[in-house]
């Protein structure tokens, strides 16, 4: 019999297994194939929260999902047309999420009575007919992968290992991704154990082999390269574009970056990613809390560096009162919070938006701030450099909010000319002979930074108010009233400094504007455009700035008769608009600790069309 | 960074009056260091003081110097901060017992550990002065305050002992109204290299009135202070008593005239830490004779040291950082 090979348009794949399975490594690896093949693509980790649950059980079971197609992909897909299950609790834990018809790829040996029990299974489900409408294929990937690593010589544990590898290269095969990258990524990573490295060629290679040369796969599939803008690429998750862009906004503005955090999920791979590159000059410091870490940065940008603190949901209620600090003295500083699921620890590795008014109101007294969210992982990039750009030029703290979802997963990105990076000037305060005031303002609103070193300019600030000007201390009424105001207007002043909110709004006269932030844009653009093939008109825009709003977002939300507003939380930015622009804005939320389905969306715009 | 500009009180001292209760031990603690800074050869926009909250915080706003009033318990995380990220300056961190010991425990013992480096000046009142009077972390047991009116009952740290135990690198301990002792003290603690821990010994005259006086007063004062000097006997209350090494290998406090002189201990500031955790839990002090001055003083890398050291390692290896090299590294792919 011989293959066919299947023109497809997108695919979802889903990898799953034990946590110890390998499974993040084994689709990281597809990922990097696959964009070097050109497809666009999105990437969905999803682990558990144990660091190693029982093995064989459906708590421990990792995922990883990789939508990728030859058109443009906004999303990792709602669900997977193939799931490569490592053991039975992987195919209970993730069944649900393969479309009906879709294609199943178990791993036989896995499937013993210890597994199926320990996986909560009566019956084994490959024989009792609930895989019934499914595409099954049973593969005895570890017995295979043993048998080919035996003359390597290494032992059975460790060949058993590297079972994740014949799998990869059974799917690689399936779908035509190129050996080379994955090849020559083994050799960079286990070049020093020549044993280890042979095992997991051989493994890769059995598994890219057992697809071509049985019979069992009907036919292979074809996704080809999609269009994409000339230039350079590469593969970024949202935690790297973070790191990255505080590095290019350190070098950006001249300051060294000082990076002070404490271990939480899914944070803490910022400050991993950022304590690799001290040759850039980066300060990290692993604090004793989180409070200690906030009030680190905060006293290094007292200095003159750029300074960050990064933290999650939990993080963020235990630097407020630092946080409160910053405003009022005044000091540029970037809190980056990575959601999860909420209140206090919730579900830490999942997803959610749920800090919003957190990080709006999440202070005692009257305490603006400025608040931006990526989109995209790759947005995380340019998010922080504008992030940077603020707080330098307004001399306050910014908090910048990212999600776990956005961390983890990853997209293409078109690389910027890092020569290209606009200058960021500190403008620190100079001398000039007349008494030196601290809380004096220029255009924007904005009090001179004095670095501590710089002669003649000796102050003092601190969390007590301050009289407008001079910076002495102050219990004035009408001049805490004045402060009040004046830290206000300088915050709601950064709009007119920040571009108008675009809508994507081909008509011009849509029935319905869709808006959202953070990363549900993926999914609201995909269920948009399946709402506009079915003739319907729908517009969609993206804040990125969430304090201040871009000037005309008032102007946008008043001009469609409806405005639907998903969001992974019950409702926060849709509370803001209302309460803002007195707009009866309908509210679309999910809160189970994953990102937007574009499906559930087709509902709800559906719903709101009619409503 | 040393310089060798003359300077004067003067050049320290702010235009702002304090704003203590008259009679507050705060006020020769004040003076003194505004007096001492000039010796230290470091220019006022070169040396920052950091404070947490309570009646020692507003101390940053009397010198003329950059200051940092911070938020309670924060000072020490603060004056990390700006210690780490620039080695150049000289910080001072000025906090209290409540604001070092109990708010903010965990920063202090961090940055001693971490031997950033700090001069951290712990004004010990045994209460909470601006909130108008409720005991403290280094409140006596059975102490009778407005929170605790049928007297406290949890025990006090000793703060001396708690800050070696945090492997701290220079710890010592002096008393406001004793200028000279205080000074000698603050020189010796601003010449150390590193984390170095100084409690001061300060009356409260509003809230907690005469809690130092065993050692304080005048009159009692010279009787019941065990002065530590290193290399020499310890010998106190006008030579009649000493601190010896009893037959159970503890320390006691005895009668010089009952004692072997070769009994006697010598004080050592740079052994290991354990004579100087004995010294400092040698009696229930200030209510009994208790030692003042350095109990250790040792040498270990500061932690800012550490850090930079660390950075110029990473840009010998890798020279300096390469952003475009950066962002194409890797697997990348030309469309």
């Amino acid at each position: 019999m011989s293959t066919t090979v299947e023109q497809r348009e997108r695919v979802v794949v889903r990898f799953a297994g034990d946590s110890g399975d390998g499974m993040q490594l084994t689709g990281d690896r597809f990922t990097s194939a696959t964009a070097l093949l050109g497809n666009d693509l999105a990437t969905l980790p999803d682990f558990p929260a144990e660091i190693r649950a029982p093995a064989g059980t459906v708590h421990g079971v990792s995922a990883f999902q990789i939508q990728f197609a030859s058109t443009d992909v906004t999303t990792p897909g709602d669900h997977a047309d193939v799931l490569v299950a490592m053991n039975p609790a992987a195919l209970k834990a993730d069944l649900p999420t393969v479309v009906r018809g879709g294609t199943l790829i178990l791993n036989e040996d896995a499937f013993q009575q210890r597994n199926l029990d320990k996986a909560g299974y009566e019956a084994d489900p490959r024989t009792d007919g609930s895989l019934d409408g499914y595409q099954v294929y049973s593969v005895p990937m570890t017995s295979i992968t043993v048998r080919a690593v035996e003359p390597v010589g290494v032992g059975k544990k460790e060949a058993e290992r590297a079972k994740n590898m014949f799998a990869l290269g059974l799917v690689s095969w399936m779908y035509d991704r190129p050996t080379a990258p994955t090849l020559e990524w083994l050799e960079r990573k286990f070049g020093g154990k020549p044993e280890i490295l042979d095992a997991n060629v051989a493994a890769f290679n059995a598994g890219y082999n057992f697809g071509e040369t049985t019979e069992l796969f009907a036919h292979r599939v074809e996704v080809k390269a999609a269009p994409a803008e000339p230039g350079t690429y590469r593969n970024i998750a949202g935690a790297q574009a973070l790191a990255w862009g505080l590095i290019a906004a350190s070098r950006a503005s001249g300051l060294p970056l000082f990076y002070a955090s404490y271990p939480i999920t899914p944070a803490s791979d910022l400050l991993h990613e950022l304590s690799r590159h001290k040759h850039f000059g980066v300060i990290t410091v692993q604090a004793e809390d989180e409070i200690a870490a906030a009030n680190m940065a905060l006293g290094a940008a007292f200095t003159g560096q750029l300074a960050v603190t990064g933290t999650s949901g939990p993080g963020l209620d235990l630097k407020a009162e630092t946080i409160g600090l910053a405003v009022i003295t005044e000091l540029p500083m970037i809190i980056v919070d990575v959601q999860r699921a909420g209140p206090s620890t919730g579900m830490p590795t999942k997803t959610e938006q749920g800090d919003l008014l957190a990080a709006m109101f999440g202070r005692h007294g009257e305490s603006p701030i400025p608040i931006i969210a990526s989109s995209t992982p790759s947005g995380c990039f340019d998010v922080v450099l504008d992030a940077a750009r603020v707080a330098i030029r307004y001399r306050t703290p910014v908090i910048v909010l990212s999600d776990s979802f956005l961390q983890n997963s990853s997209e293409p990105w078109r690389l910027p000319d890092a020569s290209s990076i606009e200058r960021i000037d500190p403008h620190f305060a100079q001398p000039n002979g007349a008494v030196f005031h601290p809380y004096a303002r220029n255009e924007d609103g904005a009090r001179p930074w004095a670095i501590p070193g710089t002669a003649g300019l000796q102050h003092r600030i601190g969390g007590l108010e301050r009289e407008d000007v001079t910076g002495a201390i102050s219990y004035d009424a009408d001049n805490h009233e004045r402060m009040t105001d004046l830290r206000r207007e300088k915050v709601a002043g950064i709009a007119t400094s920040l571009p108008p909110l675009e809508v994507d709004d081909p008509t011009g006269d849509a029935d319905l504007l869709v808006l959202g932030w953070g990363s549900t844009a993926g999914s609201i653009r995909a269920a948009v455009r399946r709402a506009r093939d079915s003739g319907e008109k729908v517009a969609h825009a993206h804040l990125r700035w969430l304090n201040p709003m871009p000037s005309n977002t008032g102007d946008v939300v008043r001009r469609y008769p409806r405005v639907l507003i998903p969001e992974i939380n019950e409702g926060q930015l849709a509370l803001l608009i209302r309460a803002r622009f007195l707009i009866d804005a309908l509210s679309f939320s999910r809160v189970q600790g994953r990102p937007l389905w574009a499906d559930e969306l087709d509902d709800a715009i559906e719903e709101a069309l009619r409503g | 960074m040393a310089d060798t500009l003359e300077r004067t009180k003067k050049d320290f001292t702010s235009d702002q009056e304090p704003r203590w209760c008259p009679g507050c031990g705060d006020y020769a603690i004040l003076a003194a260091v505004q007096s001492f800074m000039p010796e230290l050869g470091v220019a006022p926009e070169n040396t920052v003081f950091v404070s947490g909250i309570g009646c020692s915080g507003r101390f940053t706003y009397y010198m003329d110097t950059y200051g940092f009033h911070g938020i309670h318990g924060r000072a020490p995380a603060i004056a990390t901060g700006i210690a780490t990220a620039r080695p150049d300056l000289t910080v001072w961190v000025v906090t209290g017992d409540g604001d070092a010991l109990s708010i903010g425990g965990n920063h202090l013992i961090h940055a001693l550990r971490r031997n950033v480096n700090l001069k951290i000046l712990m004004f010990n009142n045994q209460i909470y002065g601006l909130t108008k009077g409720q005991y403290s972390p280094t409140s006596e047991v059975g102490k009778v305050t407005k929170s605790t009116p049928f007297g406290s009952v949890d025990r006090p740290f000793d703060p001396v002992a708690l800050a070696l135990g945090a492997a701290a690198t220079f710890v010592a301990r002096t008393i406001d109204n004793d200028r000279k002792h205080l000074t000698d003290v603050l020189r010796e603690a601003a010449e150390h290299p590193g984390a170095a821990f100084v409690e001061i010994y300060q009356n409260c005259n509003v809230f907690n009135d005469g809690a130092f006086d065993l050692l304080r007063d005048k009159s009692q004062g010279p009787h019941n202070q065990i002065r530590l000097v290193h290399g020499e006997p310890i010998v106190f209350d006008e030579g009649t008593r000493c601190v010896r090494l009893a037959a159970n290998g503890r320390l006691e406090i005895a009668a010089v005239a009952d004692t072997d002189p070769a009994q006697i201990i010598t004080h050592d500031v740079h052994g290991p830490p354990s004579l100087a955790f004995t010294l400092a839990q040698l009696s229930q002090g200030p209510t009994e004779p208790t030692c003042i001055g350095v109990f250790r003083e040792v040498q270990r890398t500061t932690y800012g040291e550490a850090v930079h050291d660390q950075i110029a390692r990473a840009r010998e290896r890798s020279g300096d950082g390469d952003l475009e090299a950066l962002l194409t590294g890797g697997d990348t792919w030309s469309v």
